[in-house]
């Protein structure tokens, strides 16, 4: 067994707090389908003391349409698209809500979007879903991604415009599945989401599972997976790149119930402008029966202008001494001086050298991501977050979007 | 021909506790095709020179004057020294991960020519000063000085010199951390540039081991942020015999 704590690369410079002891244990959070367990939170609970939540208020109602966003799959020839009533047995099979917004999901939609990849079926192409801010009433929606036993799949989940959605994703791996679930938050300006990402992964199963950050005012994406039986894996992948008063969180839960699973999250932001905030809080738990247990964590921000705040929390709890290795680490720190000095000494410029190193700090998550279409367009969308940085670099207003 | 000249050049490095002065008062003048080896014990502010002449943000011209060919580096930022065809080999040279010595090596030259260079004559001559030094092929698709040993840094610097061809290099301890062999190559590289291009280098240096190999034509003894004495590659035999306490003690009673 080995338990590292690597904190080698931490350059902490304020904005970086960590191993902050949450109140209680995750095992001891209340999760439950039921809205009158888990109230409208103040703000004070540890799972909102980071988060703006005057700002994610409308989604904590008991009252939420389903007309504030459209949703359109377009799904490879192999996987099924169906709607599922309000009561499927289909629905639920992931794990219970944990926080309020969750909860007010679940009990909120009328009907859920399914997408199913039929037992040892390999989808020949993407299947992308995706989701249209249409108005700014509250909305509720729901998506279940099945990977049925021994069937490989890659789903993105695209969201754009103007909504403010309070979302449950549903994935269920089944045994000796191989599902890659793509999350993208492009949303434009205005746009509040939370979102539920709750997964149960079983025997040998693998899920990869990717969230990108990019757009809205607060987006707060909490994904929270679970291993049902012996052999699974769980890879997480996020980036995000947060600006001016933008809220970005996201709070990872890997539950590792049972013996012999294995999981990697590996997490990476920047952040530019004023008030721009980034959270991240990964908590990883190792049950007393979870022997063979293999984990690490990793979260990295980048913080390229003053005035940005990025949290950074890992969280570790371990019940018992037989696993294979347990690990996190966690650092944030400025935009490297010596790096740029080094590159412009080379005769650089301070602009593209900027450019390069923060391109870098992203190039190998980038990779990992391994959905091609995915890749090109975070790459643009980099390119397009630091074309504002450098105006601000440069004293150039930026382009109007 | 070409010629950097430094006139009475004082410097401050920022500390914690405030401005403080290290470089009291350098003179040199370099010419192309010359070297001009600098050596001086630790602490004696010999990076500081080359992290001065390179414009680091943290050190500071309280007086003095650096020109090339007349023009005013001081007044220069870092990458327009660097386009001037000032070079440094960097004692410790910065890690950027993420960014591949392949795309490094071709973003540099791009500005330092400003064009980019033909792509299949530059591949064949990064291939080929890759062999001379000795770096295996892998090393362009690794990200820069990413997990290389002291001795594949300091290859990597001169590789860049010899790519770059800049009118002056300034080589900061370029030989500190090296095994014969390495010290060898990277010897080999600095000669063939100077061979090549006529360069004029700045042999920053601790030790005389490496004049064996790299042939001085002045030998400059730099002692508390000033030159102490000069003179040929005798001097440098001098020191080899001496060590510097003859310098120290003079400092001290001064
Ligand atoms: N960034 C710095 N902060 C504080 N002191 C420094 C810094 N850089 C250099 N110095 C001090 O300046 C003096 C000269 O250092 P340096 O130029 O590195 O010498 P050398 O290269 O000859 O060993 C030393 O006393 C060193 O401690
Ligand atoms: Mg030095």
């Amino acid at each position: 067994m080995t338990l590292t704590t690597d904190h080698t690369r931490a350059t902490a410079d304020g904005t970086h707090s960590h191993g902050v002891v949450p109140a209680g244990s995750r095992a001891e959070r209340k999760t439950s389908f039921d809205l009158a367990d888990i109230p409208v939170p103040s703000g004070r609970e540890e799972e909102w003391r980071f988060s703006p939540v005057a700002r994610i208020q409308p989604l904590f109602s008991e009252q939420l349409g389903s007309d504030g966003v459209a949703v359109t799959v377009e799904a490879a020839p192999e996987v099924k698209v169906e709607t599922l009533a309000r009561g499927d047995e289909r629905l639920g099979r992931a794990g219970k809500p944990g926080d309020r917004t969750a909860v007010a999901a679940w009990n909120a939609v009328a009907e859920a979007t399914a997408v199913t990849i039929p037992a040892e079926a390999v989808a020949s192409d993407v299947t992308s879903v995706r989701i249209d801010g249409v108005s700014k009433d509250a909305t509720a929606a729901h998506l279940v991604v099945t990977a049925e036993r021994h069937s490989e799949a890659v789903v993105v989940i695209d969201h754009r415009g103007e909504a403010l959605l309070n979302q449950t994703v549903e994935l269920v791996v089944e045994d000796g599945a191989h599902l890659t679930v793509v999350s993208v938050q492009d949303w434009a300006d205005g746009a509040v989401h939370a979102s539920s990402h709750r997964a149960a992964i079983g025997r040998d199963a693998k899920l990869k599972h990717v969230v990108v950050t990019f757009g809205g005012d607060v987006v707060r994406v909490t994904p929270d997976a679970t291993f049902t039986a012996e052999g699974g894996e769980v890879e997480m992948v996020g980036l995000y790149f947060a600006d001016a008063d933008q809220h970005q969180e996201h709070r990872l839960f890997v539950d590792h119930a049972v013996p012999r699973c294995k999981s990697r999250v590996t997490y990476k932001g920047a952040l530019q402008g004023a008030s721009a905030h980034t959270v991240w809080v990964g908590d990883v738990l190792i049950q007393a029966e979870a022997e063979g247990t293999d984990t690490y964590e990793l979260n990295r921000n980048l913080v390229l202008t003053d005035g940005a705040r990025a949290d950074s929390v890992p969280n570790l709890e371990i019940e018992t001494g037989e696993i294979d290795g347990a690990g996190h680490a966690s650092a944030t720190g400025r935009f490297d001086d010596e790096q740029l000095f080094y590159l412009m000494a080379r005769g650089i410029p301070e602009i593209d050298a900027r450019r390069l190193v923060v391109r870098g700090f992203f190039a190998e998550l980038i990779q990992d991501i391994g959905v091609a279409s995915v890749q090109d367009r975070l790459l643009a969308s980099i390119e397009a977050e630091l074309e504002k940085s450098m105006s601000v670099i440069t004293g150039v207003a930026p382009d109007a979007e | 021909m070409s010629t950097l000249e430094i006139r009475d050049l004082h410097v401050s490095v920022e500390t914690k506790e405030g401005a403080k002065p290290i470089l009291r008062g350098v003179d040199l003048t370099i010419k192309s095709g010359e070297t001009h080896a600098i050596m001086g014990p630790n602490g004696s502010g010999k990076s500081t020179l080359a992290s001065a002449l390179a414009g680091h943000p943290k050190y500071e011209v309280t007086s003095g004057t650096v020109t090339l060919d007349g023009e005013d580096v001081l007044e220069m930022s870092v990458d327009e020294r660097a386009r001037a065809g000032l070079f440094l080999a960097m004692q410790y040279p910065v890690e950027v991960p993420g960014v591949s010595v392949a795309n490094f090596l071709r973003t540099a030259k791009t500005a330092i020519d400003g064009e980019a260079p033909a792509l299949r004559h530059w591949g064949k001559e990064v291939k080929g000063a890759m062999e001379n030094l000795r770096i295996d092929s892998s090393f362009a698709e690794r990200s820069v000085n990413e997990g290389f040993s002291g001795g594949e840094k300091k290859r990597h610097e001169i590789l860049q010199m010899e790519l770059f061809k800049p009118r002056f290099a300034i080589l900061d301890e370029t030989d500190s951390g090296l095994d014969v062999d390495a010290l060898r190559v990277v010897s080999e590289g600095v000669n063939r540039a100077k061979e090549t291009t006529d360069v004029g280098v700045l042999l920053i240096t601790h030790y005389t081991r490496i004049l064996r190999y790299i042939k001085p034509d002045f030998v400059h003894v730099f002692v508390d942020g000033k030159i102490a004495e000069e003179g040929g590659p005798e001097l440098a035999e001098r020191l080899e015999d001496e060590g510097y306490d003859r310098f120290l003690t003079a400092g001290a009673t001064a």
